[in-house]
């Protein structure tokens, strides 16, 4: 679309060729250059004392042996990224991740689900959009607390159950299975708003004619999922598989709240935590974060080469 | 690579060549002297401490206007930290970490004199205080602990004796077999592990010394295997292992909640808990609370004897110590000697004193009855001892380790004991040769 009003853009500039306007005043072009950074300014700002400076630094960090607070440092080279290249037992802390991997795609299969369906005219769509996204506002740290007596011996969870007459009497944080779905299952009931949201946001954007033809053409919801949602929301999609796996990678607040990482529960990011503060290992926790980084990078940079991002053309 | 791409690579290496300098030298070795004259100290001092409930009360009030009586000029503002360990490791990166804190557990031993102001030779100080060695550097002393605690068993005396036990027992066996009739003959839950909480796990690593009433097991830790046989750890790790194995714990240890455990345990909901002293006062309020009687919470020596008698090891609880950029050292020196021998903090909170040759406390008194013999493990190789520690990754003072102990001993985890313990001592003695020891 942008495409074709650009054409013909140009080609009326070219065709008309109307009388060049005398050129601005020096101070005035100055001016007009200058405009849009001050703007910048406070955006820019910030984004470099809070994100670019840190990151900075703590790849600074990650070529020196510091412990976090002691005033001396010393360089060791790549020393901490060969540890953490020869150490298998870091790693093996990904196979966690595999459960909250396997929990966005429910979560992802959920929220298109629940999007398509309050895209239509439903009854209380409002309503029902809210209860969705509700949960995505809660402090992360709240939910932890809230989801520990959910699953606490007689919690919610088990009167829930007993209302249904189930008397189960499982721990469930209780095996590494258990507590790594449980934990997984929050992730879900937290998340699931977000994606629902960007995905309602990309339906709606959809001109609503396109749905009037098809009617007339019979097509019914399923084709009309098929043939305009589904292509329709494609990029926003891809957005939420690529958020949706480095999620996954990076884990942090609901295990670290509820279970601390106990029971087979922890996760990379908990793992540097506790390196870093618990063991005064700080060059290396930076170096495992850069590594943590550069995977994601990795994975995207992958996705985005298996899944290419054409332009959508509905029309 | 467009305009857009060498504009973020300028940026980033920008930013690059102030990080890299990193933090420089500084200074070392101050002395922070008790003032002569008190009424002529001046100065507003910035307490750190990690009793935010004492601020919040008004307690730690009432306690400045004690010390202004004597120091009429010196102004005590007190800064509660709930995460105290995190937040006051950051802010020490900097000059502006109050002017008294409590000497955090991160910051190694070699590194005080860079941090704090000596507050005296452990000669001259050791024959006033106790627990001076733990925090001595060269001789010299950077912080004093207000309290002295012992680690022990918080127990319900009532529920005991429904079990029919009436005498602490003396070794593992027979505390298992204890904790096995109160299981069969009350309703309360034997043991309470407090796995959720962390803290609470990581305490089993105070009955270091207990076992073999040894005054050098730090030492120990230093030069040979935690987790050979018979050795203090193993020994505790053993027992709780076997509480655990046995079924004599709370159903589902992942959601215990600490909070909750002082009044269960007050009401005789639950048994028995590995604390320290410290918990006796906090058990008892909850007592109160929950209108039950607070002489039911009992305290019990850890299960081991040697020639007869069990043993007890009196250790410091968090130490003071002085910023060493503090502009009122002699203010700020004021309010330790004044808060560790005059206050009364230690009554308050029915504590070991500090003081060599002060009286027990009352909770205590059945100590002195059964002929507890009490002792002080000697930290000379503490710092060592940290650095294995962190090293090997193994966190004796950390709760993951213990909490895999249970959840091995619950059946959540595959493995043997045995194993267990070998992994530990392998990465434990693989860290000590590293280190060179």
């Amino acid at each position: 679309m942008t495409d074709t009003t650009r054409k013909t853009v140009v080609e009326t500039a070219a065709g008309a060729a109307p009388p060049a306007p005398a050129p601005p005043p020096r101070r005035a072009r100055v001016r007009r250059g200058v405009t849009p950074w001050l703007f910048l300014i406070a955006p820019l700002a910030l984004l470099v004392t809070f994100t670019y400076a840190p990151v900075a630094n703590m790849l600074a960090y990650s070529f020196t042996d510091w412990d976090g607070v002691s005033p001396e440092l010393h360089y060791t080279g790549a020393g901490n990224y060969t540890e953490i290249f020869t150490r298998e037992d870091l790693f093996r802390v990904f196979f966690v991740s595999g459960y909250y991997l396997a929990a966005s795609a429910v979560q992802i299969i959920a929220a298109l689900y629940f999007a398509t369906i309050l895209s239509f005219n439903v009854r209380f769509r409002n309503f029902f959009k809210g209860v969705l996204f509700f949960p995505y506002l809660i402090n992360g740290v709240a939910i932890g607390f809230v989801f520990l007596y959910f699953f606490q011996d007689g919690g919610t969870l088990d009167s829930v159950l007993s209302l249904f007459g189930v008397r189960t009497d499982h721990a469930w944080l209780g095996t590494p299975f258990s507590a790594n779905t449980a934990l997984a299952g929050v992730s879900v009931w937290r998340y699931l708003g977000l994606n629902f949201v960007l995905l309602l946001g990309a339906i709606q954007s959809i001109p609503g004619e396109l749905y009037e033809a098809a009617e007339l053409d019979g097509a019914n919801r399923w084709h009309q999922f098929r043939h305009i949602i589904a292509p329709g929301i494609k990029p926003v999609l891809t957005l939420t598989v690529i958020l949706s796996i480095s999620g996954s990678l990076s884990v942090f607040e609901i295990p670290y709240i509820m279970t601390g990482g106990a029971t087979g529960t922890e996760t990379f990011v908990i793992q540097t935590v506790n390196l870093a503060f618990r063991f005064g290992k700080t060059g290396l926790a930076s170096a495992a974060a850069v590594v943590l980084l550069l995977i994601i990078l990795l994975v995207t940079w992958i996705q985005r080469r298996l899944v290419p991002d054409d332009k959508v053309d509905l029309v | 690579m467009n305009r857009r791409h060498i504009l973020a690579m300028v940026v980033g290496t920008a930013l690059l060549v102030p990080a890299c300098t990193g933090t420089g030298g500084s200074s070392q070795g101050a002395e922070a002297e008790a003032p002569d004259d008190p009424s002529k100290v001046t100065g507003t001092i910035q307490v750190l401490t990690v009793r935010t409930d004492l601020i919040q009360d008004g307690t730690l009030k009432r306690y400045a206007a004690e010390f202004n009586k004597v120091y009429p000029k010196v102004k005590v503002e007190f800064d509660g930290l709930t995460d105290y360990e995190a937040e006051v490791k950051i802010r020490m990166n900097t000059k502006n970490y109050g002017d008294v804190l409590l000497i955090p557990a991160v910051i190694k031993k070699a590194d005080y004199p860079k941090f704090f102001a000596s507050l005296g030779t452990q000669e001259e100080r050791g024959k006033k205080y106790r627990f001076t060695d733990f925090t001595t550097v060269d001789g010299k002393v950077y912080g004093q602990s207000p309290v002295g605690v012992s680690p022990g068993f918080v127990y319900n005396k009532r529920i005991w004796r429904e079990a029919g036990v009436t005498e602490w027992p003396t070794t593992p066996a027979e505390f298992l077999d204890d904790l096995k009739a109160i299981k069969a003959k009350t309703d309360a839950i034997p043991y309470y592990t407090n796995f959720a909480a962390g803290w609470t796990l990581s305490g089993w690593t105070s009955v270091n010394g207990s076992v073999h009433c040894d005054p050098k097991a730090t030492d120990k830790l230093a030069e040979g295997d935690p987790w050979a046989k018979g050795a203090d750890l193993r020994v505790g790790d053993t027992l709780l292992h076997d509480m655990v194995k046995q079924g004599l714990v709370e159903k589902d240890p992942t959601t215990s909640n600490w909070e909750e455990s002082k009044a269960r345990t007050a009401k005789g909901e639950i048994a028995t808990q590995w604390l320290g002293t410290w918990a006796i006062v906090q058990f008892k309020d909850a007592a109160k609370k929950a209108g039950v009687n607070p002489d039911d919470i009992g305290f019990m020596p850890f299960p081991a004897q040697v020639d007869g008698k069990f043993c007890s090891v009196i250790g410091p609880d968090y130490n003071q110590g002085i910023n060493i950029h503090s502009p009122h050292k002699e203010a700020a020196r004021a309010w330790i000697d004044w808060f560790t021998d005059k206050s009364g903090y230690v009554e308050d909170n029915l504590a070991i004193s500090p003081l060599k040759g002060a009286p027990l406390p009352e909770v205590m008194k059945p100590y002195e009855a059964a002929g507890v013999k009490f002792i002080e493990v000697n930290d000379a190789k503490g710092a060592q001892v940290k650095q294995i520690d962190s090293d090997s990754e193994v966190g004796i003072n950390a709760p993951e380790y213990r909490q895999n102990l249970v959840d091995l001993a619950r059946g959540a985890r595959d493995g043997s004991l045995d194993d267990f313990f070998a992994d530990l001592s392998k990465r434990w003695t693989d860290a000590r040769k590293n280190l060179g020891s």
